[in-house]
């Protein structure tokens, strides 16, 4: 039981997508202009990757070793599907917001990275666990996001008016430029948090998350 | 004239990277040298160009005839994940040079949500085969463009002192944002 509490809250804050994991960060530049687009995106996510986390884990021993991303991505493609009839039918009006971005889950690095450096390695109930953290963490991020992005770029939060009249709406902020320079500066001001917290336990500074084909190791496990 | 403009508009105007959002990883990940950003340009244009028609042709005459749109997504990223794999295999054995400057960044573009993404856009603009190649010809020389741009910056950043936290991914997310903004300028060209 703690050893599942471990997996599922170290996707909450210490290795919390894409702030600090820098992983599937496509969704979360082009989604979150508003509060709830995030937060419906994240929860999209969620269900894809807790399931696909189950299945990888339940079929690890099955799966020969040099096909096996190709077998990830066909697990994380069935479910995606499945997400996109499901909100067809119930949530219309989010599918046409998120657009192409649903379909685009199956490459979100997040479920493929998570499938190939635990759900493949791990028990059932640990890969659910961190599945589900995982989830969780980066529906909180794109919520966050989400919620800077339209407080600043509308004056509301989850179309709730908080500004009040006499707030000019920066538009920059909802526009593509505002998505790029909001997350850096989260970002950095993630950085700066670890880089106090290590001083002040007196540890040396670590080093910036980085990205891309090192950081995904669904990626570099191909080679 | 269609086709200049579509052209100018994928470069500039909806640039994938910087507009439409695509691609990421690869714009962060592979934008620390020239070099290897070449590369990677390189190779999202070639597997592009020829993933786009095909995943069309297949979409025109399999998914549609036999009323299976629904399975759109999973078709695709299969499709794009075995010709991926084939091109890699025969790039090694026929074309040895291409191979040594593209080769290891084929892999890494099966997971480039770029060319999915291309794939699908053309499909929900409509685009008939010709327009859609085109399309995906001119998205991934966009996303070459930027690519190489930003690491260029990225080149002179590494030698400049920026605070500690704001060094890497940060200090290139918001050069991103301001190169985006630039691009935004050209949006009153073509509507």
């Amino acid at each position: 039981m703690a050893g599942m509490w471990k997996e599922f809250s170290k996707g909450l804050w210490a290795e919390l997508p894409p702030f600090r994991l820098l992983l599937g960060l496509c969704p979360t530049l082009a989604v979150t202009t508003t509060a709830e687009n995030g937060f419906g995106m994240g929860m999209a996510v969620v269900f894809v990757i807790t399931l696909s986390s189950f299945i990888v884990s339940l079929i690890r021993k099955i799966i020969p070793k040099k096909v096996r991303i190709a077998c990830y991505i066909t697990v994380a493609a069935s479910l995606v599907v499945a997400v996109e009839l499901l909100m067809q039918a119930y949530a219309y009006p989010l599918y046409q917001q998120l657009g192409i971005f649903v379909p685009l889950i199956v490459v979100n690095c997040l479920i493929l990275g998570r499938a190939e450096a635990f759900a493949g390695k791990n028990p059932v109930h640990l890969a659910v666990a961190d599945g589900l953290g995982m989830g969780l963490g980066f529906t909180l991020s794109l919520t966050f996001l989400g919620a800077v992005r339209e407080l600043f770029g509308t004056g509301s939060v989850f179309g709730m008016e908080i500004m009040g009249a006499s707030f000019e709406p920066v538009k920059f902020m909802v526009a593509a430029p505002g998505a790029f320079v909001a997350l850096g500066l989260i970002l950095a001001g993630m950085n700066y948090l670890s880089i106090v917290q290590a001083k002040r336990r007196g540890e040396p500074a670590p080093e910036n998350p980085s990205t891309g084909c090192h950081a995904c190791r669904a990626c570099a496990g191909r080679k | 004239m269609e086709y200049f403009l579509m052209f100018i508009s994928a470069i500039f105007v909806n640039n994938i990277v910087l507009a439409q959002y695509l691609g990421q990883c690869p714009y962060l990940g592979c934008s620390k040298e020239k070099g290897v950003s070449l590369g990677m340009g390189g190779a999202v244009i070639f597997v592009m160009v020829i993933a786009t028609p095909l995943t069309w042709l297949i979409q025109e005459f399999v998914l549609l005839p036999l009323d299976l749109g629904y399975l759109q997504t999973i078709m695709f990223i299969l499709v794009i994940a075995s010709l991926v794999q084939l091109v890699e295999m025969f790039l090694k054995k026929s074309i040895p040079p291409l191979y040594n400057a593209l080769g290891i960044f084929l892999p890494l573009i099966t997971t480039n949500c770029a060319v999915l993404g291309v794939a699908i856009l053309v499909q929900r603009k409509e685009f008939d085969l010709g327009l859609s190649m085109f399309y995906a010809f001119a998205s991934g020389l966009g996303f070459l463009l930027a690519l190489v741009l930003l690491a260029a910056i990225r080149e002179r950043l590494e030698v400049t002192h920026l605070p500690k936290s704001m060094q890497g991914v940060p200090a290139a997310l918001v050069m991103a944002g301001i190169m985006s903004l630039s691009f935004m300028a050209f949006k009153g060209m073509i509507s």
